[in-house]
């Protein structure tokens, strides 16, 4: 099966900082792969480079077979390609339930409608005329991933779900990836938390200032090569590209 | 029972106040644009209509029909290809710009028209009022601009929270970043607004015109009222705007009661007020709702 998205050699530059250092990554369809490291490591740069808010300054972005390097946000969202943002960013005025038509925006055909969002997240359904800021973090996390899904994405990526989230309020999230991905749908996610991370990823790439340190599937990693990687300490980074 | 009529006078003056301002209020609780032309640009308003009046044949009750959609599309163009590129480059660029297009505006109207006034003919609406009672007697006109301040405002607002591009429109005021994530194209959506806040300037312009002369350079005076209005009710929100220009209106009319000159200097006074006890005004909101 070919890959339904394809970075390869993919730098990003905030000013003179290169946050991202030629990363190489592919994701397909069904499939949880996700990119672990510490704070500042340049996770959720690519992940917004891959949304297209920020612009690469080398490499490639194929989505689909198709180069979307240069297109704009909308149109890589009419592409299939979703993004959950870190801190969520709801429509704070508008209610649960506008929230979630707003993310059917683009007019993208699928499955996904309001009341199939509901069922993922019952909860929603009674709350769904409160307005968004009247939330808790948890919930506002569930209707941004709703959203998000309302775009019928064929790639879903999600940035630091775990941030500012109770446990049980992450656990309910992660609950709902495996049904997502067993449709079809591709994730790409960033996370802090390792232990969550391996747990429901297929593959896991770790990042260290920008430069992708260890790769691989959770089952063929030690915790110390991570821990190696994750930290810039030992020689972690002579793994890279084995298990890819 | 003066004083009922003078506070009846002043509500119906409010609406028009009302109507002036949303769009500025919109404009700025949209994409933080303060749009220091908003004022010619009700004047201009007049002046095409002046010009098309003859040419169509359209009375001039109802000439909104070719102003109005001829400033939406004027508004979206001006946001799109003026405005736009100026927000890319800071917020004091597009103060700027709004101020450039307001002196540019002025002194097309003036090197047009010459510096004379003009008013719309809208026949006996004018001269004819209701008499309600032997003190209390409502000018058709009046009312006819009140009602029009609240179907527009109404309008508005059904479009704001009811169709797929205005729930966009509330959306990117809130978020931009998470507005382009489901899809939709900022700079589309911030004309879509500038679009509406141009139609419902134009409507009163029109409104303007009908009550009363207008000059080329009378712009800025109206401008001030409308900011009034804006910032009584608290920045970005269409319903404390609406409340924002009935006081300016009541004011204004109890004011002239005691003295003329009071009648232009007390909406001022009492927005002097206002900003002083309440700075975010009387209904602060995020965004426009």
């Amino acid at each position: 099966m070919s890959a339904l998205l394809e970075v390869s050699d993919l730098s990003v530059h905030h000013g003179q900082l290169e946050a991202v250092r030629s990363v190489d990554l592919t994701v397909t369809a069904g499939e949880i792969v996700a990119m672990i490291g510490a704070n500042g490591a340049g996770k959720s740069t690519l992940l917004r480079t891959i949304a297209g808010l920020h612009t690469p300054s080398r490499g490639t972005i194929h989505f689909d077979g198709r180069d979307v390097t240069g297109l704009p946000v909308h149109a890589r969202v009419a592409a299939g390609i979703a993004l959950v943002p870190e801190g969520r960013h709801m429509f704070g005025s508008l209610s649960v339930e506008d929230n979630l038509i707003a993310g059917a925006y683009s007019r993208r055909r699928g499955p996904w409608t309001v009341d199939k969002v509901v069922e993922l997240f019952p909860w929603i359904g009674e709350r769904r005329r409160q307005q968004a800021w009247q939330l808790s973090g948890g919930e506002q996390q569930a209707v941004a991933i709703g959203r998000a899904l309302m775009s019928n994405p064929r790639l879903l990526l999600l940035d630091e779900l775990s941030l500012g989230l109770s446990p049980i309020a992450l656990g309910r999230i992660y609950a709902v990836l495996p049904e997502l991905v067993s449709a079809g749908l591709g994730v790409l996610l960033v996370e802090q938390d390792v232990a969550q991370a391996l747990s429901v990823a297929a593959r896991v790439h770790c990042l260290l200032e920008g430069r992708q340190r260890l790769s691989g599937r959770p089952s063929e990693l030690s915790m110390s090569e991570i821990e190696a990687a994750y930290f810039g300490t030992g020689r972690a980074a002579a793994s890279v590209g084995e298990a890819q | 029972m003066t004083i009922l009529n003078d506070i009846i006078q002043g509500i119906l003056l409010g609406g028009l106040f009302a109507l002036f301002a949303c769009g500025l209020s919109l404009m700025f609780g949209v994409m933080d644009v303060i749009n220091l032309a908003h004022g010619d640009v009700a004047v201009a308003g007049v002046y095409l209509a002046v010009v098309l009046i003859p040419a169509s044949h359209i009375p001039a009750l109802w000439i909104f029909v070719l102003v109005v959609p001829a400033f939406m599309i004027g508004g979206y163009l001006v946001q799109r290809y003026l405005l736009q590129p100026s927000l890319d480059s800071g917020a004091i660029t597009t103060l700027l710009v709004t101020f450039g297009l307001s002196i540019v505006l002025e002194n097309v109207l003036l090197e047009v028209f010459t510096a004379n006034s003009y008013s719309l003919n809208v026949g006996s609406l004018v001269s004819s009022s209701w008499q309600v009672s032997s003190q209390i007697s409502v000018p058709y006109l009046d009312l006819v601009i009140l009602g029009v301040a609240i179907v527009v405002l109404v309008a508005l607002q059904l479009f704001l929270v009811r169709t797929r591009t205005g729930r966009l429109v509330r959306a990117v005021a809130d978020d931009r970043e998470a507005a382009e994530l489901v899809g939709a194209n900022y700079r589309h959506l911030f004309a879509v607004a500038a679009a509406l806040a141009f139609g419902t300037v134009a409507f009163a312009g029109l409104a303007l015109g009908a009550y009363t002369q207008v000059s080329p350079t009378a712009g800025p005076t109206y401008l001030l009222y409308g900011f009034e209005a804006v910032v009584i009710g608290g920045l970005g929100s269409l319903w404390g705007t609406l409340a924002g220009g009935l006081v300016l209106g009541v004011a204004t009319t109890l004011g002239s009661q005691v003295d003329p000159n009071l009648g232009s200097m007390l909406p001022h006074l009492v927005f002097l007020f206002v900003l002083a006890v309440r700075p975010r005004g009387f209904f602060p909101k995020r965004a426009v709702t």
